[in-house]
C-alpha cells in the first residue's frame, strides 16, 4: 500500500482490523482544525457503519471493501471512495464534496443530501435520492423503486433502469434516465430533452469519469406541478 | 430491527465449520437483536421413517433421559439422546405427528421447537454470543443454518417468541419487520385448524406457509402468497430440508443482502455478517429485489 504515495503527500493507510472505528474518524475530524495527511487509504472496512462521516476538510479517503450503513454522512469537502459495496444512506446528508462507490449503493444513496457529487458505477438499490435537496447523483447501473421521492433540488442521472414510483411527488429535482422507467410516481411527467439539457447531462457523465454513454439517449423526467401541495408561486423557493 | 443470518454450503470445509461460521455471523448482527437469537441447523438425517425432534423444556432440572425412555418405550427409538443447553434432540421411529400428539397430552410443558428429518432448531432470550457458547454451536456440522437475532416489537421476549419458527416438517421461517395484519390472519389459520403457541406476528406468518403448503402450494407458490396476504414489513428467510429461500417485502423496508463464492451461499441482513466469512472479500454480493422469491437447493434432491 505504500506505493500509493507517489506524489508530495504521503498516504495514511489505517487498517480497521486493528484501528478502531472511532479512531479513525475522529483523526479524520481532525484535519479540519490541524494539519495532517491528505491521502488516507482504508483497509477492512468490513461492512462497519458511519465510516468517515461528517468530514469538513479537503482530503481524499479511499476505502479498500464494502462499507456499513451511512457511510460519509454530511460529506463537506472530502472526496471519499469506496472500492465495494455501500449499505444503507451513503452519502446522506452530504453538503458538498465527492463520495464514488465502485460497487453497488444500498437503499436511499444520498437521502436529504444538499451539495456536492455522488457516482454510484453499480446499481443502486430503492429511494436513491430520497429527499435531495441539491445533490447531484449519477449512477452507472439502475435505482430501485421510489427512487427521487421528494426530490427537492438537484439531479438524478441513471444510465441504466428506474424502477417503480420515479420521482414520486418531486418538486424542482431533473432527473435523467437513459434506460426504461419501470413506472412513474405522483406528479411526475416526462419532458422534453433540449440541448441545454444533453450539455448538463455531458457536464455530469463527465465529472462522473463517465465516457462511454452518450447524454443524448436520455429521456428527462420531473415535476408537472399539479400535486396539491405544490403552489407554482413558491417554485422560486426551492 | 432484528437480524437474520443464513449459510449454505457448497464445499465440506464450510459444512464441517458450518456451527462455527454461523455463529460467528449471529454476533455481528447482537446490535440489531439483543433480545433473543436462535439457529435452525440443517444435518443428520433420521433413518428412512423415522422423525427428528428438538424439544425444549424451561425447567433447567428437566430429566431428559427419563422422558426419551418414555418416549423410546411407545413408539420406538431411532437415534441416541442429545441434549443441547436446555434443548434435547431426541429421533423416533414414529410420525412427528403421533409424537407431537403423545407430547401434547402427557407433557405439555415441552414445546416441540422443530420436527423432521434433518432440520434442529435452537432458540432462547439472551445477547447472540451467549447463546453461541451456551449451545456449543462452534461444533455443529451440517449442510446448511440460518439464524436470527431478536429486537422484539409485536410481543413478548421468551424463548417461544425467539426466532426461528417452525413452519412444518423441516421448515423454518425467520424474520426482520413486522406484520401488521397478524391478529386477524390468526384467526383466520385457527378456523383452518392451525396452532399457535404465542401472540407473535411472524409466527402467524410460519403457520401461513404451512397452511398453504398442507393445501398443496409450492414454496415458491407460498411465498408469492405472502405478498398479497401479508401486509406489513419483513425480509423473511425460510429454511427447508434442502435449502433456503428470501423474499423481500415490496417496499423493501428492511435489509438484506445476499453473497455467493464456491464454497458458499450467504444471506444478512448486513454485510458486516458475511464479512466474517472466508473469501468474503471476494464474494459476488447484491441486494436482492423486493417481492422476488430467490431460493438456493442442494443438487442432491
Amino acid at each position: 500500500m505504500s506505493a500509493q504515495a507517489v506524489e508530495a503527500t504521503t498516504t495514511e493507510v489505517v487498517d480497521l482490523g486493528v484501528t478502531p472505528l472511532r479512531e479513525l474518524n475522529q483523526r479524520l475530524h481532525d484535519l479540519a482544525t490541524a494539519p495532517g495527511p491528505r491521502r488516507w487509504r482504508v483497509l477492512n472496512p468490513n461492512g462497519v457503519h458511519a465510516l468517515a462521516c461528517g468530514l469538513d476538510v479537503e482530503v481524499e479517503v479511499d476505502v479498500d471493501g464494502h462499507v456499513g450503513y451511512y457511510c460519509a454522512g454530511m460529506n463537506k469537502r472530502a472526496t471519499v471512495r469506496v472500492h465495494g459495496n455501500a449499505g444503507t444512506g451513503v452519502a446522506e446528508n452530504m453538503m458538498s464534496g465527492r463520495v464514488v462507490v465502485d460497487g453497488n449503493a444500498s437503499q436511499s444513496a444520498a437521502a436529504t443530501a444538499h451539495g456536492g457529487l455522488l457516482v454510484v458505477h453499480g446499481d443502486a438499490a430503492a429511494r436513491c435520492g430520497i429527499s435531495m435537496k441539491g445533490v447531484d447523483i449519477v449512477v452507472r447501473g439502475s435505482v430501485g423503486h421510489l427512487s427521487a421521492f421528494m426530490a427537492q433540488t438537484g439531479c438524478l442521472v441513471v444510465c441504466g433502469d428506474a424502477g417503480d414510483a420515479l420521482g414520486d411527488s418531486i418538486y424542482e429535482a431533473r432527473i435523467y434516465v437513459a434506460g426504461e422507467v419501470a413506472g412513474l410516481g405522483a406528479d411526475c411527467v416526462e419532458k422534453e430533452l433540449r440541448d441545454d439539457h444533453v450539455a448538463h447531462v455531458r457536464r455530469l457523465l463527465s465529472e462522473a469519469g463517465i465516457d462511454d454513454v452518450d447524454p443524448a439517449r436520455f429521456r428527462r423526467f420531473g415535476s408537472a406541478r399539479t400535486l396539491y401541495n405544490f403552489h407554482v408561486d413558491h417554485a422560486a423557493a426551492y | 430491527m432484528c437480524g437474520i443470518v443464513g449459510l449454505f454450503a457448497k464445499s465440506t470445509d464450510v459444512e464441517e465449520q458450518l456451527g462455527e461460521h454461523l455463529g460467528a455471523m449471529l454476533v455481528q448482527l447482537g446490535d440489531r437483536g439483543p433480545d433473543s437469537a436462535g439457529v435452525a441447523v440443517y444435518r443428520d438425517p433420521a433413518p428412512p421413517g423415522a422423525t427428528k425432534l428438538v424439544l425444549f423444556s424451561a425447567d433447567p432440572r428437566e430429566h431428559w433421559e427419563a422422558l426419551v425412555d418414555e418416549l423410546a418405550r411407545v413408539f420406538g427409538d431411532a437415534g441416541e439422546l442429545f441434549v443441547r443447553a436446555s434443548h434435547a434432540v431426541v429421533t423416533l421411529d414414529a410420525e412427528a405427528g403421533e409424537i407431537e400428539a403423545w407430547l401434547a397430552r402427557v407433557r405439555p410443558d415441552v414445546c416441540v421447537m422443530s420436527a423432521g428429518r434433518v432440520i434442529e432448531i435452537y432458540k432462547e432470550t439472551g445477547r447472540p454470543e451467549q447463546f453461541a457458547a451456551r449451545f456449543e454451536l462452534g461444533d455443529i456440522r451440517g449442510t446448511h443454518a440460518l439464524g436470527h437475532t431478536r429486537m422484539a416489537t409485536e410481543s413478548r421476549v421468551t424463548t417461544d417468541g425467539s426466532h426461528p419458527f417452525a413452519a412444518g416438517l423441516d421448515l423454518c421461517l425467520v424474520h426482520n419487520g413486522s406484520l401488521s395484519n397478524h391478529n386477524r390472519l390468526r384467526q383466520a389459520l385457527r378456523r383452518e385448524g392451525m396452532a399457535f403457541r404465542t401472540e407473535n406476528d411472524t409466527e402467524v406468518a410460519a403457520a401461513y406457509l404451512a397452511w398453504r403448503l398442507r393445501e398443496g402450494a409450492s414454496l415458491r407458490a407460498a411465498l408469492e402468497g405472502c405478498l398479497d396476504d401479508l401486509d406489513g414489513f419483513y425480509t423473511f428467510l425460510v429454511g427447508t430440508a434442502d435449502g433456503f429461500a428470501v423474499l423481500r417485502d415490496p417496499i423493501a423496508c428492511k435489509p438484506a443482502v445476499l453473497a455467493e463464492t464456491d464454497d458458499w451461499v450467504a444471506m444478512a441482513s448486513e454485510w458486516r455478517a458475511i464479512a466474517v466469512l472466508p473469501g468474503a472479500a471476494d464474494a459476488r454480493a447484491w441486494e436482492p429485489q423486493p417481492g422476488v422469491v430467490y431460493s438456493w437447493e442442494s443438487a442432491k434432491v
